[in-house]
C-alpha cells in the first residue's frame, strides 16, 4: 500500500500535504481500496469554515458511504471540481488528482497532532 | 385438509427425517433448546380454532357485507377509478407481481424495474420536473419528506418556519405537524395570500389544486419564497396536470401526491403510491427508492435501485429518511394505466371528469379541476361519476378558464404503445416474466419472511365492498371493516402480549418512528419531556437510527460481542451515563444475528431501572409467535410487519403494514387523525394520511389468523426455526453458520459464513450465481460483511429445502474447482444470449453455465440480464425512460 513519505495523516485515512498555511486534503490509498469504486463525491462549499476532527465531506461507493474529517481547522479555499463528473479519480490517483479540498489552515501547528507516513502505515498494518 | 398444513411446507413425515438431520428427536425439543425457558409462552394464546378456507372466506364475506359501497364525492386526495380488468386480473391478483420482493438483484427484477422507470418517467412528465422517486407511502408522508428536503437544503439554522396552506387536505397539514415537532419546526398553517416572509422561513407547501377544488396562481408566491430563499413544496392531483399547467413550470422545487386515482382502488385508505419529484439539485437529498439505468456485464442497458447510499440501511442515523419500502406493487399499477390509456387517453378521463364538474360550477371565483363548492358543501368528482349521479346538482353557472397545459407529457415510446387489452396484456406478461417471484422458487431472504400469500388471504383485497370505500366515509358505512379492525387489533394484541394496537402505520418504518413518539409522550406527560436519548445496539438495522433521529432523538450505539449479542456491560455503563436522559432502547428479538438471545429479560430491566422504555423491533416476530410475546419479555411497545409475519405480500417492493402493540401505560398516546376519531385518550398526531393505514391488505392478516388459529400458528413457528436449523446443519461442513445461540441452535433465521471462501470469490459472486441455478440470493452481507442470512420460513417444503442445499453444495463445488477469474461465479448470471453466442472462451461448458443441476432441465428460469454494472449507473445517473430508449439504439 502506497505511503508517500511528503504527507501527514489523520486516523481516520485522510491525508494532508502542508504548504505555508494551506492544506491540501484526500483520502489514501488504503482508504480508496477499503472504499471500492468512488462514485460520488460530495466536497464542502469554498469559504467555508472547517474544524479539526469534525466532518466535513462524504466520499461514496456503491456500497458506503463515508464521511470525511476535516484533519486542520481553517477555510476552505478550494475544492477538487473535478470529481463531479469523475469521482475515479479517487480511486485512480488518490495522492493527485484525487484530492479533494485545500484548506487555508487557522493553526498550522495542529499539523504536529497527525501522524507520520511511518505511523500511518503502522496503523493500518501495511 | 386443513388450511395450516397448506401453508406449512414440510409434512410431518418430513419433519420426523428434518428432526434426525437436526440431531433432536422431536420439534419440542428443538424448541426447548433453541428459545430461552424463562421467556416461554406458559399458556396458549387465547385466538380463535381454525377456519377452513372456505369458512373463513364466507366469515369475512358475511363481516364486510356491512360495508355500504356509495358512489364517493368526498375528494380530498382519494378518488374513485376505474382499475382496467387486464391490470386487476394480471397485476394486483397476480402473485407473478405482488410475491416479489424489492428488486435488490437487479438481474433478475428487470420487469417491475421498467414498471417504476415508466413510473417515474410518469411522474416527471406530468409534474414536468427533473427526477421523480420509485414511489413513497402516502400524500401526506410525502409532503412531510418533502419538508425535510426543504430543511436539509437550507442554507442557515436560523431558519426553522415551514409554512403550509390552509388549502392542503386536512390530513396532509395533521401528518407534516407530527413530523416537524420532534425537528424543532414551527408549523404556520394559514392564507398564502395574507403571508408575510421573513428570513426564519425555509419552505412552504401548497396544494395545486386545493383541497376545495381551487385553482390557484401560485407563481408570484413562489416567485417571494426563492426570493426569501424558501423552496416550494407543491401537492398535486396527476389527473388534474394532464389539462392545467403543472408545478414544474411555475417553479416548484419539490413536487407530491398520489397517484391512487390512476387505477388504484380507495381500499379505504390504502395501499396506495405516493410520489415525490424534485428538480436535478436536490435528487441527492430525496427520500425513497429510485430506479436508474446502468449497463450489464455485456454492455446492454440493465435498470437497477440507484443511489442507494443515501438510505437508511447505509446511511442511518444520517439517511435522507428512514423510510425503507416503496409501493411498488400500488406504483407498477398506476403506470400500467398510464401505459395502457397513453396521453391522448388520459386527457380525455380528465376532460370528461372536468365538464362534469362545469355542469355543477363552484362558488369560488377560481378555475376548477374536478371539485367545486356548493354552499358549504365540497363536492369531488371522478373518473366513474356519470351524468345521473350529479344530475339533481346541474346548474346554470359559467366556470373559469383552466390555466391550460400546453406541454407534450408521455411521449416516450412506452405510453404510445399498448393501448389494446392484447398488447397490454402481452407486455405486463413480458415483463413479468422477467422477475423471479415466489411462484419460482424459496426467496430466503433473513429478516424479511418472504413466506406462502396465500390465495384465499388475497382473495378478499379486491372485493367491492373491501376496495370501493373512501377513508373518510361515514363509520357507519363500513361497519364491516371496523369490526375487522376490532378483531385483528385484538388478535395481536394477544400474540404481543400488549394492551392496545394502532393499525395506522404504513410501514415497520413508521411504525418504529410512531412507536418512538409514543415513549416521547409518555416521558412528556410524565415531567420528562428532555429524555432523548436512544440506545441502539450496533447490530441493528439501519432504520431503527434513522427513525430515532427523525423521532428527534439522540443516538447512542451499544456494543455487541463476539456472538453477536448485546454487550451488557456496555448497556449497563451506557444506560447508567444517561440515565437523566434515557428515552428508550430499539432492540430486535431474536437478534438480527437470528439468536435468541439468553440476556433479553435484563436488556430490559436494565433500560427501565435507568427510566426508558424498550422499543422491539418486530422484524423478527415469526420465530416468537405463539412461543414467547414481545410484553412478557419486557417491551414496552413493538411493531408488526404484517407484510413479513402476516402474510401480506411484498408486492415486489411494497406495500407493508407496520402496526405497532403498546403497553397499558402507552395506550393513550397511539396516533389520532384529523378526520375519523381515533387513537388514545391522549394521542399524537397522525403518522399516515389515513386512519387505518392501508386497510385494504388487512384481510389478508386477519385470514391468516383465522385459518391458522392458535395451533396452526405455533406449529408454524416451530417448523420456521426448525426450516433454518435444518439449512443450518446441511451446510456446515461447506458453510458454516456464523451465530448460534443455546444449545448450537439458530432461530428462524442463519448466517452462512462465506468470509472464508478462497480468495477472488465473493458472497456477491455466489449470490449472482443463485441465479442460474433458479434462486434468488438470501440476504447479502448484512448483518455481517460477506455473509449470507437465510430465512426460509414456516412455508418451505422440504423438497424445497433440499434443492437450495444442493444449489448451494454445488456452488461450494465450483468454487474448489475454479481455477481462475473465468469461472462460472464471476460471469454469473448467465442470459440465453451469452449461452447462444457463436464465441463461447470459458474454461468451463455452457451446459454448466446455464443448466448446473437438474432441476434447470424442467423449468429454467433465464435472467433478463447479465450482471450488472452498479458502479457505472450511479457515476452516470439516468433515471428517465427516453435515455434507455436511445441507448439500445446504438
Amino acid at each position: 500500500m502506497n505511503v508517500p513519505k511528503n504527507l501527514k495523516y489523520a486516523k481516520s485515512h485522510e491525508w494532508v500535504l502542508a504548504q505555508g498555511d494551506t492544506a491540501t486534503v484526500g483520502i489514501t490509498d488504503h482508504a480508496q481500496h477499503e472504499l471500492t469504486d468512488i462514485v460520488y463525491v460530495e466536497l464542502p462549499a469554498s469559504g467555508a469554515d472547517v474544524t479539526a476532527g469534525k466532518e466535513c465531506a462524504v466520499v461514496e461507493s456503491v456500497k458506503a458511504a463515508s464521511d470525511i474529517y476535516a484533519p486542520v481547522s481553517g477555510e476552505i479555499i478550494g475544492v477538487n471540481d473535478a470529481l463531479s463528473s469523475t469521482p475515479e479519480l479517487v480511486n485512480d490517483d488518490p495522492f493527485g488528482k484525487g484530492w479533494l479540498f485545500k484548506v487555508r489552515m487557522s493553526d498550522p501547528g495542529q499539523l504536529d497532532a497527525l501522524l507520520s507516513p511511518d505511523d500511518y502505515a503502522q496503523h493500518i498494518g501495511a | 385438509m386443513s388450511f395450516a398444513a397448506r401453508h406449512i411446507g414440510p409434512s410431518p413425515a418430513d419433519i420426523e427425517q428434518m428432526l434426525r438431520v437436526v440431531g433432536v428427536a422431536s420439534l419440542d425439543e428443538l424448541i426447548d433448546q433453541a428459545v430461552p425457558a424463562g421467556i416461554r409462552l406458559r399458556e396458549p394464546l387465547k385466538l380463535p380454532a381454525a377456519a377452513t378456507e372456505a369458512e373463513a372466506l364466507a366469515e369475512l364475506k358475511t363481516m364486510m357485507a356491512r360495508n355500504k359501497v356509495t358512489r364517493s364525492f368526498i375528494g380530498m386526495g382519494y378518488y374513485d377509478c376505474i382499475t382496467p380488468p387486464v391490470i386487476q386480473r394480471n397485476i394486483l391478483e397476480n402473485p407473478g407481481w405482488y410475491t416479489a420482493y424489492t428488486p435488490y438483484q437487479p438481474e433478475i427484477s428487470q420487469g417491475r424495474l421498467e414498471a417504476l422507470l415508466n413510473f417515474q418517467q410518469m411522474v416527471m412528465d406530468l409534474t414536468a420536473m427533473d427526477i421523480a422517486n420509485a414511489s413513497l407511502l402516502d400524500e401526506a408522508t410525502a409532503a412531510a419528506e418533502a419538508m425535510h428536503l426543504a430543511e436539509a437544503a437550507r442554507g442557515s439554522e436560523t431558519k426553522h418556519v415551514f409554512f403550509v396552506s390552509d388549502t392542503c387536505h386536512p390530513q396532509t397539514i395533521e401528518v407534516v405537524k407530527t413530523r416537524a415537532k420532534p425537528r424543532g419546526v414551527e408549523i404556520v398553517v394559514g392564507d398564502h395570500r395574507q403571508f408575510q416572509f421573513d428570513d426564519r422561513v425555509f419552505g412552504v407547501l401548497l396544494q395545486y389544486p386545493a383541497t376545495d377544488g381551487a385553482i390557484h396562481d401560485f407563481e408570484p408566491f413562489i416567485k417571494l419564497a426563492h426570493e426569501h430563499k424558501a423552496l416550494a413544496c407543491v401537492a398535486t392531483d396527476l389527473l388534474a396536470l394532464t389539462l392545467i399547467k403543472p408545478p414544474g413550470e411555475f417553479g416548484a422545487d419539490v413536487v407530491v401526491g398520489s397517484a391512487q386515482r390512476f387505477g388504484v382502488p380507495m381500499g379505504y385508505g390504502g395501499p396506495h403510491a405516493a410520489f415525490f419529484a424534485t428538480r436535478d439539485e436536490f435528487k441527492r437529498m430525496m427520500p425513497g427508492r429510485l430506479v436508474g439505468v446502468s449497463k450489464d456485464a455485456q454492455g446492454r442497458p440493465a435498470l437497477r435501485l440507484a443511489l442507494q447510499t443515501r438510505e437508511q440501511h447505509i446511511r442511518r442515523d444520517k439517511a435522507t429518511s428512514n423510510i425503507c419500502t416503496a409501493q411498488v406493487l400500488l406504483a407498477v399499477m398506476s403506470s400500467m394505466y398510464a401505459v395502457y390509456h397513453g396521453p391522448a387517453g388520459l386527457k380525455r378521463i380528465a376532460q370528461r371528469v372536468h365538464d362534469l364538474a362545469c355542469k355543477i360550477g363552484s362558488d369560488v371565483d377560481l378555475p376548477f379541476f374536478d371539485t367545486v363548492r356548493v354552499g358549504d358543501r365540497i363536492i369531488a368528482l371522478d373518473e366513474t361519476t356519470t351524468e345521473s349521479d350529479i344530475a339533481g346538482l346541474v346548474r346554470e353557472k359559467t366556470s373559469p378558464p383552466l390555466p391550460a397545459r400546453t406541454s407534450p407529457f408521455l411521449t416516450a415510446k412506452v405510453f404510445n404503445s399498448y393501448h389494446t387489452e392484447h398488447e397490454m396484456l402481452r407486455y405486463i406478461k413480458r415483463l413479468e416474466a422477467k422477475d423471479l417471484s415466489l411462484t419460482t422458487s424459496m426467496i430466503p431472504l433473513g429478516s424479511c419472511t418472504m413466506k406462502l400469500n396465500a390465495t384465499a388471504e388475497m382473495t378478499p383485497v379486491s372485493w367491492p365492498e373491501v376496495a370501493k370505500l373512501h377513508p373518510f366515509a361515514p363509520v357507519t358505512q363500513a361497519l364491516g371493516y371496523q369490526e375487522l379492525f376490532r378483531q385483528l387489533e385484538t388478535w395481536l394484541a394477544e400474540i404481543t402480549g400488549f394492551a392496545a394496537v394502532s393499525l395506522q402505520p404504513n410501514a415497520g418504518s413508521q411504525g418504529e418512528y410512531a412507536g418512538l413518539l409514543v415513549i416521547h409522550e409518555y416521558h412528556a406527560q410524565r415531567g420528562e419531556p428532555h429524555r432523548d436519548i436512544c440506545l441502539i445496539p450496533t447490530s441493528a438495522h439501519g432504520t431503527n437510527p434513522a427513525s430515532a433521529v427523525m423521532a428527534g432523538m439522540k443516538v447512542v450505539p451499544v456494543a455487541c460481542d463476539e456472538a453477536g449479542n448485546v454487550d451488557l456491560g456496555d448497556l449497563r455503563a451506557k444506560a447508567q451515563l444517561h440515565a437523566a436522559n434515557l428515552a428508550a432502547l430499539m432492540v430486535t428479538y431474536p437478534s438480527t444475528h437470528g439468536v435468541f438471545e439468553e440476556g433479553i429479560q435484563e436488556i430490559c430491566e436494565i433500560v427501565h431501572q435507568h427510566g426508558g422504555q424498550v422499543y422491539m423491533d418486530g422484524a423478527n416476530l415469526n420465530a416468537q409467535l405463539g412461543l414467547c410475546r414481545p410484553g412478557d419479555i419486557g417491551a414496552d411497545v413493538c411493531h408488526l410487519n404484517l407484510h413479513k409475519t402476516f402474510c401480506i405480500p411484498h408486492g415486489g417492493g411494497g406495500p407493508g403494514m407496520g402496526p405497532i402493540a403498546v403497553a397499558e401505560h402507552l395506550a393513550d398516546f397511539l396516533p389520532g387523525h384529523p378526520i375519523v376519531n381515533l387513537g388514545g385518550e391522549n394521542p399524537i398526531g397522525p403518522v399516515s394520511a389515513a386512519p387505518w393505514g392501508s386497510a385494504s391488505i388487512l384481510p389478508i392478516s386477519w385470514m391468516f389468523i383465522r385459518m391458522m388459529g392458535e395451533a396452526g400458528l405455533t406449529e408454524a413457528t416451530k417448523v420456521a426455526i426448525l426450516n433454518a436449523n435444518y439449512i443450518a446443519k446441511r451446510l456446515a461442513k461447506h458453510f458454516p453458520t456464523l451465530y448460534a445461540g443455546h444449545g448450537d441452535f439458530v432461530a428462524h433465521e442463519c448466517i452462512l459464513d462465506f468470509r472464508t471462501l478462497k480468495a477472488g470469490v465473493t458472497v456477491e459472486d455466489v449470490a449472482k450465481r443463485l441465479m442460474d441455478y433458479g434462486f434468488h440470493a438470501p440476504t447479502m452481507s448484512w448483518p455481517v460483511a460477506g455473509t449470507l442470512m437465510v430465512e426460509p420460513t414456516e412455508s418451505e417444503s422440504k423438497a424445497e429445502l433440499d434443492r437450495f442445499c444442493d444449489a448451494m453444495i454445488s456452488i461450494h463445488g465450483e468454487i474448489q474447482a475454479s481455477k481462475s477469474d473465468d469461472n462460472p461465479l464471476k460471469n454469473a448470471p448467465h442470459t440465453a444470449q451469452m449461452i447462444v453466442a457463436d464465441k463461447w472462451t470459458h474454461p468451463y461448458s455452457r451446459e454448466q453455465a446455464a443448466f448446473p443441476a437438474p432441476w434447470t432441465r424442467e423449468h429454467k428460469f433465464w435472467p433478463a440480464v447479465a450482471r450488472v454494472d452498479n458502479v457505472y449507473g450511479d457515476r452516470n445517473l439516468v433515471c428517465s425512460c427516453a435515455p434507455l430508449e436511445a441507448y439500445a439504439e446504438v
